[in-house]
């Protein structure tokens, strides 16, 4: 087996997806009801893009999670990201998923549009290079994502420092993966069985960050990689241990997770940011301890404090129909809304869900809809 | 944004702590500063937003396939399942 099939090809055998579903099928009957909550919006279009939820039983359901950072990212943070980008003296600086979200008016396309100076970047990396070529500018990283992207941000801060770079700030808006869900199993809205953790985050953090979980609500995790046959590996995990009465932490995808995560990464973030008493999630509201801000050592470069008199406190209200913050909370499907398809369209998206590649409303739009509830 | 994507080592350039990769055929630079280990030529890593994150083991991938070879052979076997 060539390389090129071991890492792209051999993990979407459709010989092997349909022996894996089947097991799956046959394992469960008898089992009642298994609502397994993807947490990452990346699973969400795995299993609708390769309809993964056509090939389960009846009984097997998959219930989408909050794990898309720009669904959950709140009006008032977008709000704060344009007000800066339309200072004179700004440059704002973020990563390509922000372009359309919608702020309480209007996306940062729009202000970019309107004449404010808004770069929408690959890599965090590349804020260095435009920092370099607007020395009189006021450049700003807005810096969104879970934990896969936090310790990118880091890496600039620190690059940043060493190279003598003295005119880019941040504006942190790092968010965190296990206080999110848990916030979710708290509430009595999600009925959820078992979890499947994203392999990315993991990478990362280690598979460690769900043993709380597991531990307080008796749920099986498994965290998977996002080929088709990884997630059904997870499914078919889950059902084991269900089978069995059980609830652990497992690793799927281990050819690049191990329960103890990057050491190297984790010990940047330590050194860069703290964690925020609490931080308002779109959908979720307030959760403590669930994202993180700049370390005091680096309290100097913190746009969210210097620009803080020009952010207005009032975020005007999502639409009253938009179902997202439900969606993000596992209790309702992009179907459920009103909206969903008329008018609501990627090209025209009303809530963030329908904004982002890795929102849920996005990808029923994009891979249809049909859903065995 | 968030999927991370199998990336071969081509080159790397040790003073910058910097490599070049090819994801199925494109070319691109990426930081090792997040990389516990230093990767070597050939290697498989994970890419995500300009950074490599981690090492993929093959043999792990290998020994996943394995599994379902096996899972599939059964299910002929046995006649059963295949829908
Ligand atoms: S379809 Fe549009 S309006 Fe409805 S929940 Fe999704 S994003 Fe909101």
């Amino acid at each position: 087996m060539t390389a090129e099939e071991l890492h792209f090809r051999a993990f979407r055998n459709p010989e092997h997806i349909r022996a894996l579903a089947a097991l799956i099928a046959q394992q469960a009957q008898g089992l009642g009801p298994v609502r397994i909550m993807e947490v990452c919006g990346g699973h969400t279009h795995a299993i609708m893009q390769h309809g993964l939820h056509t090939l389960m039983p009846e009984n097997i359901q998959f219930i989408h999670g909050p794990g898309c950072p720009v669904c959950v990212m709140p009006k008032a943070r977008i709000d704060q990201a344009i007000a800066l980008a339309k200072e004179p003296e700004v440059v704002l600086v973020t990563l390509g998923d922000m372009i359309k979200v919608p702020g309480s008016d209007g996306s940062l396309a729009d202000a970019r549009a309107q004449g404010a100076a808004v770069h929408f970047v690959y890599s965090p990396l590349d804020a260095l290079a435009i920092a370099a070529k607007h020395p009189d500018k006021q450049v700003v990283f807005f810096a969104i994502g879970f934990e896969t992207t936090t310790p990118m941000s880091a890496a600039l801060i620190e690059s940043a420092q060493r190279a003598g770079v003295s005119n880019l700030l941040f504006h942190i808006n790092h968010v965190t993966v296990p206080e999110a869900v848990s916030a979710i199993l708290d509430s009595d809205d999600a009925q959820i069985d078992a979890l499947i953790g994203p392999s990315h985050v993991s990478v990362i953090t280690g598979a460690q960050i769900y043993q709380p979980l597991v531990d307080r609500f008796q749920l099986p995790v498994v965290v998977s990689g996002f080929e088709p046959l990884d997630i059904l590996e997870g499914v078919h995990r889950i059902i084991t241990q269900k089978r069995a009465g059980e609830a652990k932490l497992s690793i799927q995808y281990t050819r690049s997770v191990t329960y103890e995560g990057n050491p190297t990464a984790q010990a940047l973030i330590a050194r860069t940011f703290k964690k925020r008493e609490s931080f308002e999630w779109r959908g979720l509201g307030a959760i403590a301890q669930s994202a993180w801000q700049l370390a005091d050592r680096y309290s100097h470069l913190d746009a969210e404090t210097i620009y803080a008199d020009r952010f207005e406190a009032n975020p005007r209200e999502d639409h009253q129909a938009c179902l997202c913050g439900t969606i993000l909370r596992g209790a309702a499907k992009p179907t459920d809304c009103p909206l969903f398809k008329h008018p609501c369209t990627p090209q025209n998206p009303i809530g963030s869900c329908m904004v982002s590649s890795e929102g849920a409303c996005a990808a029923y739009y994009r891979y249809g809809q049909e859903v065995r509830l | 944004m968030c999927l991370s994507i199998p990336s071969k080592i081509v080159s790397i350039d040790k003073e910058h702590n910097r490599a070049q990769v090819d994801t199925m055929g494109v070319g691109r630079e990426v930081s090792l500063d997040l990389m516990p280990e230093p990767p070597q030529i050939g290697d498989y890593v994970l890419i995500h937003i300009g950074f490599a994150m981690n090492k993929i083991d093959e043999a792990d991938a290998l020994e996943s396939i394995k599994l379902f070879e096996e899972l599939l052979a059964a299910q002929d076997e046995s006649g059963q399942g295949l829908p």
